[in-house]
């Protein structure tokens, strides 16, 4: 078929991370109900996989702070998978207890991110890591990897993708079924993209990767189409485009899922998500949030009043 | 011309990218005329002077069309004459018409374009005929353009689709292409007008036309009204293509999607550029400065995301 002759991957998985990423940094704190109404409005989309908050210490993440009440309030979809963060092995504990059935863990390609993040050496990030694992393996519970600054890093700069392999291969090594390769202050391009991804590809299976691109300088489509034509066939996007960068006052952050999936649909790939569905979604939150889509397909759509 | 030879240029089919993208900016002519607000001569002026110290060797500075249909660009001949014409640097005009394109000439206009379409019913919409009257008035241009040795450059609009009839098929837009190129435009510049094409319909439009024209004659004009620019853009740069035209600040909303993006933003397409290691000459900073000057007089913000990340904590 069309994407099969392009050598694209013909379908591919699109990681919803709105109500974690995407809610954990916009500027005001969403109510559970609304939290709630969000996730159970993308379960009706199509998309596999909903990240949907973390259990972290609501000293550090007062975002989400009500982890337990919208883990145990959302509707539970057959065929979605709900993830959750959990930094160390208390989080852990406190997410399966809740009714996790998924959790992930964030490492970082640099040192000076994971002091800043969660003040600790990437080799300590991944002793805590190591523990959740084990935990996770005996319950037979699925762990995700996240790899923050894999393309560049707020306050090192440059990040050499060797660097980005060798924390990949860790936290793969460990037991991560998927290896989510995030470029934190979207700085990358598709040539660093492609370098980083080669690299990393030498450590790890092309099906245990997904890109995590933050549109930050607006490069996060042309990196996911670069990472596509490299094979990769998981990619993580934030309804709305949820989400602002921290480290660059008003600058955006992640990719819009509309975005993402009106590209994927242009390119003949299957994803299972109805593009109007996540609209509507999308619409939904940022009423919530008082605030305008960063969505460009919703802008375009809503104002036209036709979808294409 | 002899059809070309249907194939991308050979460093594409190893899977390389052009070392040098020359990177057209429309954002004085395209962008200010999709702007709501209207700027005074100077700024224009000053706009070009600005753009004119970054590097870019291309900058469409206005359009040589009657006040009636595009008030903003009343000032042509103002503006064409008091721009600083740098050596090395092109200043095209948008000419609809003979008429037009005296008056350019007369204004000290050294390059022209002229606009077609892929689609009849924009072409009735936009300029009241059919693409073939359109093409015999060109005809006149291109007559005087080649004696007086004045380059032309020629548009399609709505190669990845069209606002009113919606798909617009490949075969269409190398029809136009090839006939406009035929009549002596050097370049064609293919111009998704409302956005809306993804990298698929950008790689099977390509190929389309470069049976028809050689890839070193074609540009690409993509909107960003649904956030797929750059990525149509990347397709196009692997086929071949290096010519890509983009808006200082992504100035110039889109008339057919109320409060939605147009153009691509110079800023954005420069960082991906430098990004890939492929030279444009641009200074991406003083584009950055430029886009800083007009958002201000235009009392707006900008739609480029590298200018927004930039002005960071």
């Amino acid at each position: 078929q069309e994407s099969q002759a392009s050598g694209l991957p013909e379908y591919i998985k699109i990681v919803e991370v709105g109500p974690r990423d995407g809610l954990q940094n916009e500027k005001v704190i969403v109510p559970t109900d609304i939290k709630i109404g969000l996730i159970n409005r993308l379960s009706k989309t199509g998309l596999p996989s909903i990240e949907v908050t973390s259990f972290v210490s609501s000293k550090w993440v007062p975002q989400m702070a009500d982890h337990k009440e919208v883990m145990r309030g959302i509707e539970r979809h057959p065929g979605v998978q709900y993830p959750v963060l959990t930094p160390n092995l208390q989080g852990f504990h406190s997410a399966i207890a809740a009714g996790a059935t998924e959790v992930s863990v964030f490492g970082a390609a640099s040192e000076s991110f994971s002091k800043m993040n969660i003040n600790c050496s990437i080799e300590e990030s991944i002793e805590k890591f190591e523990e959740v694992a084990k935990s996770a393996r005996n319950m037979n519970i699925p762990v995700r990897g996240y790899v923050s600054c894999a393309l560049g890093c707020p306050y090192e700069g440059n990040i050499i993708p060797a660097k980005v392999a060798e924390v990949s291969k860790r936290l793969y090594s460990m037991g991560c079924y998927e290896i989510s390769l995030g470029d934190t202050i979207g700085v990358g391009t598709p040539g660093s993209m492609k370098r980083m991804l080669e690299a990393v590809m030498k450590e790890i299976p092309l099906g245990a990767l997904a890109v995590h691109c933050h549109d930050t300088y607006g490069q996060a489509l042309a990196n996911i189409l670069t990472a596509i034509q490299m094979g990769v066939a998981v990619v993580d996007s934030s309804v709305a485009g949820l989400g602002g960068c921290p480290y660059a006052k008003g600058a955006t952050g992640n990719v819009a899922t509309e975005d993402v999936i009106y590209m994927l649909n242009g390119l003949g790939i299957n994803t299972g998500v109805d593009l109007y569905t996540v609209m509507e979604a999308g619409n939904f939150i940022c009423t919530a949030l008082n605030k305008k889509t960063n969505s460009k397909v919703a802008q375009a759509s809503f104002n036209t009043g036709t979808i294409n | 011309r002899s059809p070309f030879r249907p194939q991308v240029s050979a460093a594409a089919a190893a899977g390389a990218f052009p070392r040098r993208v020359k990177v057209v900016e429309v954002g004085p002519r395209d962008g200010l005329q999709n702007e709501k607000n209207v700027v005074p001569t100077p700024v224009k002026i000053n706009l070009i002077n600005m753009l004119s110290e970054t590097g870019l060797q291309v900058i469409e500075a206005t359009s040589f069309v009657s006040p009636k249909w595009v008030p903003q660009m009343a000032d042509h001949t103002e503006v064409m004459q008091g721009i600083n014409k740098l050596p090395g640097i092109s200043y095209p005009v948008l000419t609809p018409n003979l008429k037009g394109f005296q008056a350019a000439v007369a204004a000290g206009a050294k390059e022209v374009s002229i606009f077609g379409a892929a689609s009849e019913l924009f072409t009735k919409k936009n300029i009241n005929c059919s693409i073939e009257e359109s093409l015999e008035r060109f005809d006149e241009v291109m007559t005087a353009a080649r004696a007086a040795s004045i380059p032309v450059r020629g548009y399609v609009s709505c190669v990845l689709g069209c606002p009113y009839e919606g798909k617009i098929s490949a075969a269409k837009v190398a029809e136009v292409s090839k006939k406009m190129y035929s009549m002596g435009c050097y370049e064609i510049s293919l111009g998704d007008t409302i956005g809306i094409g993804t990298p698929g319909s950008m790689k099977e439009m390509l190929t389309a036309v470069m049976k028809e024209v050689p890839v070193g004659a074609l540009a690409v004009h993509c909107h960003d009204t649904y956030g797929q620019a750059l990525a149509n853009i990347l397709v196009a740069l692997q086929m071949g293509v290096s010519v890509v035209d983009a808006s200082v600040a992504g100035l110039g909303g889109c008339p057919y999607a109320q409060g939605a993006s147009g153009n691509v933003a110079t800023e954005d397409l420069v960082y991906m550029l430098n990004g890939l290691g492929i030279h444009t000459g641009v200074d991406l900073q003083k584009l950055m400065d430029t886009g800083t000057f007009i958002c201000n007089a235009l009392n707006r913000r900008t739609n480029s995301k590298v200018a927004q990340a930039s002005c960071r904590l």
